[in-house]
């Protein structure tokens, strides 16, 4: 059975709206391992004492029906990528497990949903023994490509997995080294590349020709030293430069590019310490995610810290950003799903960021976490052998 | 010939066992050449692999098992560590999750000196490989290991009773309690100017009611883990039940899997062979007195779970000289042969000897 809608008049302190057996705790009473939550329960989890206390300013999303998923959610970072058809009325997903990819394309109210499946290749044979490190969607204005980074390569599709139109692979070292091979980090920049990085640090940027299959590897950048995780590039308008592109790595270090013309490096953040999983960029600032749980924002053009948030108890696993409204989701292994405002002050010019929202996902780790449209309306989440894809709409 | 024991008796006898079988399996698991194959670098091998490892440890002393016992202590062995693997407050910590568990298997032997050199040994290298190794190197290991176990919810017993488990095989995450070492509490956020100067503090709900760690679990040879995942889960008596009914609903993955007929890769193969080599098995014969472990209530049972056991969840196991055949490599031939016993425990064979006169005389 679907999560039962709001009542009218249902305020955060009120019992369960879906009657369904559980028991309202306050926050003073929390039970051990089910404490707070901060959502209706799930009318299926009759025996979950539901806690149903929400954080102050809270602007309510309300969980909607799931996208059933053919394979569970593998622990790898950002492993959840969205592709909203809004002429089409329909929703992509894609989530990877193991060698494969699980598509799923869901209709509005998420009553249809069709699945895909598709395999880690090398050169045109699937490799059961090559993990899938990632999949997105490049989303380019005249075409849309779905890719897929693994263990032996990189794989570019057509944007509903039907036609694989480009294959990349990484190379082949002898003896094999001590250290893992892998592409990971996927981003569209500049309207006519996609860049990917690797596990040695290097990031590959290639061009793509409106259509068809010409796709060449244009450029190496060789500034990271550690795995590539992340990469990002500008969803907004950066008021005071041309930054457009950001990389993270495994050892937290971000490197900053104006990608125009050349690739050039504008500016480098050094680590201090933890992996940065997960990194956006929004009108020049950036917002990057970390394996302590904390959610940093840079100044892109300079590389200035202009904000720290404890944001989460775990790791954080994905990051996403609505660019209409600047709106940012952080989705870690905590289970929580929490969403942020950011905003810069007219005054003085300061980046500020404010918390919105949270959602957990009961015992589960997630793993990714998306927002479905650009003003950030809509929210989705997955997790570790979770087979199933959650969702939330504003209220 | 067969005696009646007096209850007594069978307590020694039951003690004498385990000792002897503990002894065993660890000389047998920390053997040196055993011990080299598994700190080469290389690719996680697979299911079957694993089990066959398994299966030919479990095997290593005067302790036999049936098919239904054995697939019954590996399930309990695979949940037991992807409750420990998933629940790392750090990704560090599944270092720490190997010390404890090395911790009790010194506990376990620390009254024979050879075999506590040869933990310690391991215990040395491990310490040398991986105390260097970033955050992020170790996610990447732990998120290697949580592919192997994904899609397995079988729910044991002791992980139900103490809450740690639901009743749909998943694991119970808590949202409250010490948060990692290294990470902050929840819910402050701190914002500076361009100088750098910070210029407001905010605090948020985050949700969870999460406090500051105590303190840090130690990586050193001896000290105090702090970390209680990998101690021994049956420190306090408990039983031993795993359950199948409902175990997992998504079974697409681990059915391909299994299903699939392709032979191991070659490499997976050798390395294999290297570790059998490695594991010498002394195999049960007629005068020897093996005792066999049942671990479920009756035999009847045993029997039943063996008939009952789902098809997505059997596991297969390598039949390592039947696939020697199809070598055609002399080299992977000749590393079989040259696993010599050299040095043979001899303390359980006497001991079954010992044993076997104590119940002659009673």
């Amino acid at each position: 059975p679907a999560a039962p809608p709001h009542r009218a008049g249902w305020s955060p302190r009120s019992p369960c709206p879906a009657s369904a057996g559980c028991v309202p705790v306050t926050q003073a009473t929390p039970t051990p391992s089910r404490a707070v939550m901060s959502s209706p329960c799930d009318a299926r989890a009759l025996t979950t004492r539901c806690a149903v206390a929400m954080a102050a300013g809270d602007t309510g999303y309300r969980k909607e029906r799931s996208v059933p998923l053919k394979s569970s959610s593998s622990a790898l970072y950002n492993n959840l990528s969205v592709l909203p058809l809004r002429d089409k009325q329909l929703t992509y997903f894609a989530a990877v497990h193991g060698s494969t990819v699980s598509l799923a394309s869901a209709s509005a109210d998420g009553l249809s949903v069709s699945h895909r499946q598709l395999q880690a290749k090398e050169g045109g044979l699937a490799v059961s023994a090559s993990i899938v490190t990632q999949a997105s969607w490049c989303v380019l204005p005249s075409r849309v490509l779905l890719v897929l980074t693994s263990q032996k390569g990189i794989q570019m599709y057509e944007s509903d997995g039907s036609i694989m139109v480009y294959w990349h692979a990484l190379d082949v070292l002898e003896p094999p080294p001590a250290q893992a091979v892998f592409a990971r980090g996927i981003a569209a920049a500049s309207g006519r590349f996609i860049c990917v990085g690797t596990s040695s640090g290097l990031v590959l940027v290639f061009d793509i020709p409106s259509k068809g299959t010409n796709i060449t590897l244009s450029e190496v950048l060789e500034e990271h030293r550690d795995s590539i995780t992340d990469i990002a590039s500008e969803v907004g308008e950066n008021p005071d430069g041309d930054a457009d592109l950001v990389t993270a790595d495994d050892s937290g270090a971000l490197c900053v590019w104006r990608s125009k013309e050349e690739f050039s490096l504008l500016t480098k953040i050094s680590a201090f310490g933890w992996t940065c999983s997960s990194v956006k960029l929004w009108n020049g600032v950036i917002a990057a995610g970390y394996g302590n749980g904390q959610i940093r924002l840079y100044e892109a053009m300079s590389g200035a810290l202009r904000a720290t948030v404890s944001a989460h108890a775990r790791w954080i696993y994905a990051l996403d950003l609505a660019p209409l409204t600047g709106k940012l989701l952080s989705g870690a292994e905590d289970s929580y799903v929490q969403i942020w405002k950011l905003s810069r002050s007219p005054d003085t010019g300061d980046i500020e960021i404010e918390h919105c929202h949270s959602e957990c996902v009961t015992d589960t780790q997630l793993c990714g976490a998306r927002f479905c449209d650009p003003e950030g309306n809509a929210f989705a989440a997955t997790g570790y052998d979770l087979s199933e894809i959650v969702r939330y709409g504003q209220v | 010939g067969k005696t009646a024991l007096l209850p007594q008796r069978t307590a020694l006898l039951m003690g004498s066992f385990v000792f002897a079988v503990m002894n065993d399996i660890i000389t047998t698991m920390f053997n040196k050449k055993f011990m080299e194959e598994l700190f080469k670098p290389q690719e996680l091998y697979s299911k079957k692999a694993l089990r066959t490892v398994y299966d030919r440890l479990a095997h290593a002393s005067i302790m036999r098992l049936n098919q239904a016992s054995m697939d019954k202590l590996y399930d309990l062995m695979t949940m037991a560590f992807k409750y420990q693997v998933l629940l790392c407050p750090r990704s560090k910590d599944i270092l720490l999750v190997t010390f404890n568990h090395l911790d009790a298997i010194k506990d376990f032997i620390r009254d024979s000196p050879n075999i506590l050199n040869q933990v310690d040994e391991t215990f040395r290298q491990l310490i040398d490989m991986y105390s260097c190794l970033s955050a992020g190197e170790f996610q990447l290991i732990r998120q290697t290991l949580l592919i192997f176990f994904q899609d397995m919810h079988i729910r044991v017993s002791i992980f139900l009773k103490d809450k740690v488990q639901n009743s749909n095989g998943r694991f119970v995450l808590p949202i409250s309690g010490p948060v990692p070492w290294g990470t902050e509490v929840p819910g402050l956020i701190r914002m500076f100017n361009c100088n750098g100067d910070e210029v407001k503090r905010v605090e948020f709900t985050n949700g969870g009611s999460y406090i500051s760690p105590q303190r840090e679990g130690s990586f050193d040879l001896y000290g105090d883990r702090v970390l209680k995942l990998g101690t021994n889960m049956y420190s306090v008596s408990r039983p031993v039940e795993t359950h199948m009914s409902g175990a997992s609903k998504n079974l697409a993955s681990h059915t391909k899997e299994n299903a699939a007929p392709n032979p191991l890769a070659k490499e997976e193969l050798n390395f294999l062979a290297r570790l059998m080599g490695g594991l010498e098995i002394k195999k049960p014969n007629g005068s020897e007195p093996g005792f066999r472990l049942n671990l479920f209530t009756t035999d009847e049972e045993e029997e039943y779970a063996a008939l009952t056991r789902p098809e997505e969840l059997s596991y297969k196991v390598i039949n390592i000289q039947a696939t020697q055949d199809q070598w055609q490599n002399e080299e992977l031939a000749r590393i079989m042969g040259e696993f010599e016993v050299t040095d043979q425990p001899s303390q359980s064979t006497s001991k079954g000897d010992d044993l076997l006169a104590m119940m002659d005389e009673l």
